[in-house]
């Protein structure tokens, strides 16, 4: 059961959304130092690095896997069966790479 | 089910279908923002230019405040020994530290 692709699905999700949430907190608090611009400024220039932008694209990455992931989960919980929905788990994995490439291409253009 | 996990279940669910179209949103703002560089002067000059944005990022903040506590809960129940009252404690202490964290942000930003 724990090679079938919808445990690997659930993992991904689990470990996505785990990380997400304790990210969290450190994301609204950087946002909460626009309250004096400069420090933002500061923050946003350290975080223009390459090293940085890398490991934003993982947590964009990890975003896009969590929301399609819950897509795919709210349509199997709420709506009728059909076979499609097995093809689903690739459909959701390539989305998400997609949206982290795209991030990678625009933060390095 | 206890009436507790029945409510917590719903409330993921719920959180979930509120969040999807604002990170959609979100992913599409990151993706147009990115390029070329981000300025506290670009990121608050959106921000401030609509009442909308302020009101989608406070739901933003709730759901996913909601979201999170309760998904770290469900986790932490079902692959460590940690059980019980303090837990619930520590999901409701954390879902207010979003809450406080993400309206202080929005407050600053709108």
């Amino acid at each position: 059961m724990r090679q079938h692709r919808s445990y690997r699905a659930f993992l991904v999700h689990r470990i996505s959304g785990m990380a997400l949430a304790l990210f969290l907190p450190v994301h609204l608090i950087v946002l909460g130092l626009a309250v004096e611009t400069a420090a933002l400024d500061r923050f946003l220039v350290w975080s223009a690095q390459p090293l940085v932008k890398a490991a934003e694209g993982i947590l964009v990455v990890l975003l896009a896997l969590h929301m399609f992931g819950a897509l795919r989960l709210l349509a199997i919980e709420l709506l009728p069966w059909s076979d499609r929905q097995k093809n689903w788990i690739g459909w959701s994995a390539a989305a998400a790479l997609a949206v982290g490439a795209g991030f990678i291409l625009r933060s390095f253009a | 089910m206890k009436r507790l996990e029945l409510w917590l279940c719903i409330a993921q669910r719920g959180s979930a279908l509120v969040l999807a179209p604002l990170v959609f949103l979100h992913l599409g703002v990151i993706l147009y923002a990115v390029s070329g560089g981000l300025s506290a002067a670009e990121i608050l000059g959106r921000t401030r230019s609509s009442a909308l944005w302020p009101a989608a990022y406070a739901l933003f903040v709730v759901a996913a405040a909601v979201h999170g506590a309760i998904g770290l809960r469900v986790v932490i129940r079902e692959w460590t020994a940690w059980q019980g009252r303090s837990l619930d404690l520590s999901a409701l202490a954390f879902a207010l530290l979003l809450l406080l964290l993400g309206l202080r942000a929005v407050q600053v930003i709108a």
